[in-house]
């Protein structure tokens, strides 16, 4: 479970995020929606760790997450999977060394059993092993890139929450299909709690029932889509723009096709 | 950061590829630095002590002004040309492609993973390519001696032996340890507080070269005047 309470955090002077709290449920899937620049992406760091807030706790299954030490920290951080904007895969390293990085470094399998995980987990996220595993990451389209990264982070933790920071930003429509298809293959057959990161509507329509929207660093919704789509307040309105025309037609595609 | 450069793991695999790229990467710029400076050093001093009947003495000056000041300062000043610009580059480009983060985010400290093998290297590099490059420059005054100075080949190497001692090879020595230090600090702190994406890359590489190349110029200078003539009667 992640607990969020009255979270501010900045950079210098600036203010990134203001008194934020919300829970996410043990298997909820829950998607971070605002404008570039509100403050999405911070939340997810905030949860893995890699900032600290100026003021309030972030609690990871009743662990505050704000008081521990870099090496408790980094203990916790094998629960967390993490699929950062662009994938952030290693560009010196090949697609098998990105997959398997944590295995290496962690622990001291032979590589013939790196390489034979590697190839399943290439596998589960619907690669071609035989194919990508020697290639470098520059070599692969964005899809296969953000696929390889996931694919990373299954392999590198044993997740109980995954984090996705703009899974779909840049790809084209077949790779964000095959992306938000792998996010919800993930969410069902593991049981994990999903956080995804994102200003794309549509995408965010198809990963989860709950959304979240942040408005220079305020939370300014925290509901469900009939929520969202009958939102008054102006902040909310104004991020879904010309989107909210069509929301039903969406829905009736994506929402409420049991997603 | 230095608190996270010491202590476990150590990455000896890293460390070996950095020694690689960073070692075997400047050899041929090193030699040539080293070649035509010691060439050109030796023409211009040969020519200046002939008008004083002292050619005899290139090799005494050759050996003094290469082995304290020349090589360790030119490689020195080429190192931090060639590998400050790439760690700087390097580990920037890894922190606005969130590379770093990630590798954080598997529990890896970026810079015991990063800087510490760099650092290392330096260390262990820069000494090492600095007697390279005194060796070469040497040789170079020498090839000036025979064929420009017209010095006997017994003389000139009689002289640089004669000026070869502990003191002259423990200044040579102390110097590109110190100059390690600056280029592994000053670039991997460039590196890892880039801001601004590409352009930030760029802007910070640029300081990382121009801030150690100007370090290590003012750190000879503040060795060569003031902690080495306290030295004197030690070595």
């Amino acid at each position: 479970m992640i607990e969020f309470r009255n979270i501010d955090f900045g950079y210098d002077e600036k203010l990134v995020l203001r008194d934020v709290s919300f829970d996410i449920d043990p298997t909820e899937s829950v998607v971070i929606m605002g404008p570039s620049g509100s403050g999405k992406s911070t939340v997810l760091r905030l949860i893995l760790g890699l900032e600290c807030p100026q003021r309030g706790e972030i609690r990871i299954d009743g662990r505050n997450i704000c008081v521990m030490k870099e090496k408790d920290k980094q203990e916790l951080r094998k629960s967390i999977g993490m699929v950062f904007q662009d994938g952030a895969l290693f560009d010196s390293r090949t697609v098998g060394e990105n997959v398997g990085y944590y295995l290496i470094e962690h622990t001291g399998l032979s590589w013939q059993e790196i390489e034979r995980r590697v190839r399943e987990m290439l596998g589960f996220v619907g690669l071609d092993a035989s194919e990508i595993i020697d290639k470098l990451p520059e070599e692969l389209s964005g899809g296969m890139q953000r696929r390889v990264a996931i694919g990373r982070a299954l392999l590198s933790t044993d997740p109980k929450i995954m984090l996705y920071d703009e899974p779909t930003t840049g790809l084209d429509p077949q790779s964000t299909e095959n992306v938000l298809t792998l996010i919800n293959k993930l969410t069902r057959e593991r049981s994990i709690s999903t956080v995804v990161v994102t200003h794309q509507i549509a995408d965010a329509l198809g990963v989860a029932k709950r959304f979240i929207v942040i408005h220079e660093g305020e939370v300014a919704f925290d509901g469900d889509f009939v929520g969202l789509r009958d939102c008054r307040d102006d902040r909310v309105r104004n991020f879904l723009g010309p989107f909210r025309a069509s929301m039903d037609l969406v829905a009736e595609k994506k929402f409420m096709n049991g997603v | 950061m230095v608190a996270s450069l010491f202590g476990r793991p150590i990455y000896i695999a890293e460390t070996m590829e950095q020694m690689y790229l960073i070692g075997i990467g400047s050899l041929f710029l090193v030699v040539l630095t080293g070649l035509f400076s010691g060439q050109g050093f030796a023409i211009a001093f040969a020519n200046e002590l002939s008008d004083f009947g002292a050619k005899d003495y290139l090799g005494r000056i050759m050996s003094l002004a290469i082995v304290r000041e020349l090589g360790p300062t030119l490689t020195g000043l080429m190192m931090a040309a060639r590998v400050a610009s790439g760690i700087t580059a390097e580990i920037g480009a890894m922190k606005s492609s969130n590379q770093l983060d990630a590798m954080r985010s598997f529990g890896i400290d970026p810079i015991k993973k990063i800087a510490a093998p760099r650092l290392i290297t330096l260390i262990v590099m820069v000494p090492a390519m600095t007697v390279i490059c005194d060796a070469v420059a040497i040789f170079g005054a020498w090839l000036i001696a025979i064929f420009h100075a017209h010095i006997s080949s017994t003389m000139y190497w009689a002289a640089i032996r004669e000026r070869l001692v502990f003191g002259n090879i423990f200044i040579g020595l102390v110097k590109p340890v110190v100059f390690s230090l600056v280029i592994a600090f000053i670039s991997c702190y460039k590196g890892f507080t880039s801001e601004g994406g590409t352009k930030g890359v760029g802007q910070a590489t640029t300081d990382s070269v121009v801030m150690s190349s100007i370090t290590i110029l003012i750190t000879n200078f503040v060795f060569t005047k003031f902690f080495f003539p306290m030295l004197r009667g030690y070595l």
